[in-house]
């Protein structure tokens, strides 16, 4: 996918002004939370499961060239196929290999973040491979011609009536705005495609070293169809999805459809072990799974590692006030939200996707719902302080900072400096007692009236009373 | 007695001294014996939200050393006493020296009404306020410093005062230091949102414990034209609530 | 250099750790004998007459329903009357472990065995356990019980007894394991298919199947 998050701010800008994006984020910002407060307070152990989730990964990438090895060797015992790709080109170039061994004219496809993030879909149109998205949300979004918004509610952006809109224009029926009549509508449409596809490709949640499973979590059922039906089954993912054990999985699933949807467990756990057996009567004939370093590898064993424990649930960025005010587009690239703030510019490089991990007010209640207690606000401070030494920030931003710096550390110039421009400020502004505009502070005062300050300063003050210093 | 310094914070500095005085007030009731530390400006957040770890670091040593010699720190703000409390240790984590006083002045460092309610644990003396008022929560307090019984304890001992809660008091107001600057239409957006919360209570008066997320809110509000007063807790519960609210006419 | 060992040499030089040796890798394979378990919920834990019962009580509130039976000699009529109850036509795809049973003189309904064919409206399988902290059934594909039962009609229904029904997730695996062969697919399902997807409004039926019934059978 190609990246506009350089553009963030143009972006945003364009979001704020949309009055659709507007009503159709509303309910993120309720729904989500609401759900996942309920379904993690009614879990006792829930707050125990997430220290022993984080725990899991983080042993698991420790050793995590021992989990591949075992992974792959299992895998090939159940008659698969791992395919090793370094990057996003390498694994375009394998699908389209596994695809064209069978000539395959059309793909279905479950939904998958690396999915976006290798761009596949447009790599196979180009090489006349039809992919089709199954997950209702891809659905509409494929037939919009625009990326995800959000990693598991792809279409979250779209209203009813647009969703409403587009199945008319495509579908050639009676427009609707039953939801029901839509889903029905959806899957009528869809049916066919399972059948007809050569190849089905779907993500991963997880890969299990025990046995060289992958693993889908779903809840309409689309992923199964898709992996389960065609000749041949192609699963895409990242090198950090490993885990163990179904132990382990186990653990992590209770904290995965909690965090996420507020589901105490997603519809469909799907956990498949490579390819149709002798005597099965159904199931794909090969099964392959494409392994993706795109990256991952070398963010191993640095500040960066906590990112590869992302079980991609979605909490961080139902909680994002800034995801809630822009949505997932304006983020411009694969990933929105807090943690396309904190991974993106891993992937993309800093002086790209540097606007992200600066747009955030570090509220801090990403990292407060993580279920894999990722530390969010603190990489994306690490970005920042790339972005500072890099000095990709605006010449003014930078000076501003520099200049107040300069100041506060030295105290009495700080004040001799601080007590003339307070005494301005409030000369100016005591007898309305704010500031409709000022120069300089535009930015403040668009949107805000400046309160004038109160008069003299404390310190000014607390020295005339004679008031003890030391 | 005890003797506290008062880490007075950029804002009340500049913005509002009477939370300062206030703050002494609450203090100097409680038993303490305050002082305040000349050379103090600014926690060095700005610049450490900013990526600039260095002028992070040099201004943290500067607290740091103008704090060492007090049994307590406390600051009318969540924000800076959660810079102090959490991210000072964590700027000298490479630098052993300095992450030994960083973590002193970390466990001697509080928020104003968690130094009352959790350290002092005495009753304050008594106040009053005649209306109906909402608080909101600052992100540090609640999330960094854990911060959210202590006000609400407080304000339930000031007479005629009554205590309407925001239907989202975990939600950010948006200011979040330059945040609120770099990208001021997201930083309003999230603003307006925080003033709807803030207008559908009925409350007369919003209190708050950090001069930020104040200055962010009131200005919203007055900018859409809501009569809701604006003013930091420790106006309140110090019994110095009689004179212009943030943003009102002062003459 | 091949892009398997390329990858694995980042990440050891990432990780800054050697080729482990053989030593190493067999003390890393002895551990997955060992099944080792995290913490379990506590609900998962209860006696098992109070696992059925929260079993039920999971799977009805994520939308599947449940019929309780004596045994599997009235599943014949369950499963008519059920599809009758739903409008659906008199006709099911059964999966080959349940061929054992009997379907009335003359039948009942129109029953297939095998795999699910795309007009299969209706559609009953077997469950290899039930698990009582989600009232999730898990699924296991194989000659006798085919993958597609799950998810091709509108109707699947399953049958389960009632001494198959564990606590957790672990002890389902136990269960898993315990057939010997990993199987191609195991299913862990919970409800009916659903999405959220259409304005967050949550429907029925997505792709998968619109309606799960289950039948839990007293004994087997």
């Amino acid at each position: 996918m190609k990246s506009t998050a350089h553009g963030f701010k143009e972006n945003a800008r364009n979001a704020l002004q949309d009055t659709q994006l507007r009503d159709a984020l509303s309910v993120v910002g309720t729904n989500f939370i609401v759900k996942r407060r309920l379904a993690a307070d009614a879990l006792p152990e829930f707050e125990t499961l997430r220290d022993e989730a984080t725990a899991i990964k983080n042993r698991t990438l420790n050793e995590l060239d021992l989990h591949l090895e075992r992974f792959e060797r299992k895998v090939v015992e159940h008659g698969g196929v791992v395919h090793w790709c370094i990057d996003a080109a390498a694994a375009r170039e394998t699908v389209l290999s596994i695809c064209r061994s069978v000539n395959a004219k059309t793909v279905t496809k479950g939904k998958s973040m690396l999915g976006e993030e290798i761009g596949i879909n447009p790599f196979l149109e180009a090489n006349n491979i039809r992919p089709i998205e199954t997950d209702l949300g891809e659905y509409i979004i494929q037939l919009a011609d625009e990326p995800p918004s959000h990693i598991i509610a792809p279409a979250v952006h779209k209203t009813k009536s647009q969703i409403a809109d587009l199945f008319e224009k495509h579908h050639k029926r009676p427009r609707s705005m039953d939801g029901e009549a839509l889903v029905a509508e959806a899957r009528a449409m869809l049916r066919q495609s399972y059948f007809d596809a050569d190849v089905g490709i779907t993500g991963a949640n997880f890969l299990v070293a025990e046995t060289g499973s992958s693993v889908i979590v779903t809840n309409e059922g689309n992923g199964d169809l898709t992996q389960t039906l065609p000749k041949i089954h192609i699963v895409l993912a990242s090198i950090e999805k490993l885990v163990p054990t179904f132990e382990d999985m186990a653990t992590i699933l209770r904290v995965l459809a909690r965090s996420a949807t507020g589901q105490q467990m997603s519809v469909y756990t799907t956990v498949s072990t490579g390819a149709r057996r002798a005597e099965d009567p159904d199931g794909p004939e090969q099964y392959h799974v494409v392994l993706i370093d795109q990256g991952r590898s070398a963010m191993l064993g640095t500040e960066l590692q906590d990112l590869l424990r992302c079980i991609r649930c979605g909490a961080c960025m139902n909680h994002c006030p800034i995801y809630h005010a822009v949505g997932g587009h304006a983020y411009g690239w694969v990933y929105p939200g807090p943690i396309g703030a904190a991974l993106d510019p891993a992937l993309l490089g800093v002086a790209e996707a540097h606007h992200l991990p600066n747009a955030s007010t570090f509220c801090g209640r990403c990292e407060e719902v993580c279920p894999m207690r990722i530390p969010l606000p603190k990489i994306m401070r690490h970005w920042r302080e790339r972005a500072f030494e890099d000095d990709i920030q605006p010449v003014m931003q930078r000076t501003a900072i520099r200049w107040w710096a300069f100041l506060a550390r030295r105290p009495f110039l700080y004040r001799a400096n601080t007590r003339l421009a307070m005494w301005l400020l409030h000369a100016l502004g005591k007898t309305r007692g704010r500031f409709k505009s000022l120069p300089f502070a535009g930015g403040w005062t668009a949107g805000r009236d400046l309160p004038a300050p109160q008069g003299g300063t404390f310190h000014a003050q607390w020295a005339a009373k004679g008031g003890r210093t030391k | 007695m005890t003797t506290v310094a008062l880490f007075v914070t950029c804002l009340v500095d500049l913005y509002r001294p009477g939370v300062g005085f206030a703050s002494v007030k609450l203090l100097e009731e409680a038993g303490c014996e305050v002082v305040v530390p000349e050379a103090q400006t600014c926690c060095g957040q700005p610049a450490y939200n900013s990526g600039d770890r260095r002028d992070a670091m040099a201004i943290a040593r500067q607290v740091i050393t103008a704090f060492a010699d007090f049994d307590y720190v406390v600051a009318p703000s969540g924000s800076c006493a959660g810079m102090i409390k959490h991210h000072y240790p964590a700027l000298f984590a490479g630098d052993p020296q300095w992450r030994i006083k960083a973590d002193d002045l970390a466990r001697r460092t509080h928020e104003l009404t968690s130094f009352l309610v959790d350290v002092l644990q005495v009753e304050p003396a008594p106040a009053r306020f005649d209306g109906t008022v909402t608080y909101h929560d600052s992100c540090s307090s609640l999330r960094e410093l854990g911060i959210q019984a202590q006000p609400r304890a407080l304000l339930g001992k000031v007479e005629g005062l009554a205590l309407r809660e925001l239907k989202t008091p975990e939600a950010c107001c948006g200011f979040g230091g330059t945040f609120c600057v770099k990208y001021p239409e997201i930083s309003t957006e999230i603003a307006s949102r925080k003033a709807a919360d803030v207008a559908a209570t009925g409350a007369g008066t919003l209190l708050a414990g950090d001069m930020g997320c104040l200055l962010n809110i009131a200005g919203r509000l007055q900018r859409e034209g809501h009569a809701v007063k604006v003013r930091h807790i420790a106006e309140v519960l110090a019994g110095m609530a009689d004179g212009p609210a943030i943003g009102e006419p002062q003459s | 250099m091949n892009a398997r060992d390329r990858i694995l040499g980042n990440v050891r030089s990432s990780l800054k750790r050697g080729e482990p040796d053989a030593a190493a890798r067999a003390a890393y394979d002895a551990r997955f004998d060992t099944h080792k378990r995290n913490t379990v919920p506590a609900h998962a834990k209860l006696p098992h007459a109070d696992l059925v019962a929260r079993f039920i009580v999971e799977a009805k509130a994520v939308g599947a329903s449940v019929t309780q039976l004596a045994d599997a000699g009235a599943i014949a009529d369950e499963v008519a009357a059920y599809l009758r109850e739903k409008n659906l036509p008199a006709r099911i795809r059964v999966a080959p472990s349940l061929s054992g049973l009997h379907w009335g003189d003359p039948a009942l309904l129109d029953v297939e065995h095998g795999k699910a064919e795309p007009s299969d409206t209706a559609t009953l399988t077997r469950a290899l356990a039930g698990v009582a902290e989600t009232g999730t059934l898990v699924l296991t594909s194989g000659p006798a019980t085919p993958t597609t039962l799950n998810f091709l009609p509108d109707a699947n229904l399953v049958v389960l007894t009632e001494d198959e029904i564990v606590g957790a997730y672990e002890d389902a695996w136990d269960r898993v394991r315990g057939l010997g062969a990993t199987p191609r697919a195991v299913n862990f399902v919970t409800g009916p298919s659903r999405t959220a997807d259409i304005a967050q409004e949550l429907i029925l039926g997505a792709h998968g199947p619109i309606d799960l019934h289950i039948i839990l059978l007293a004994k087997g």
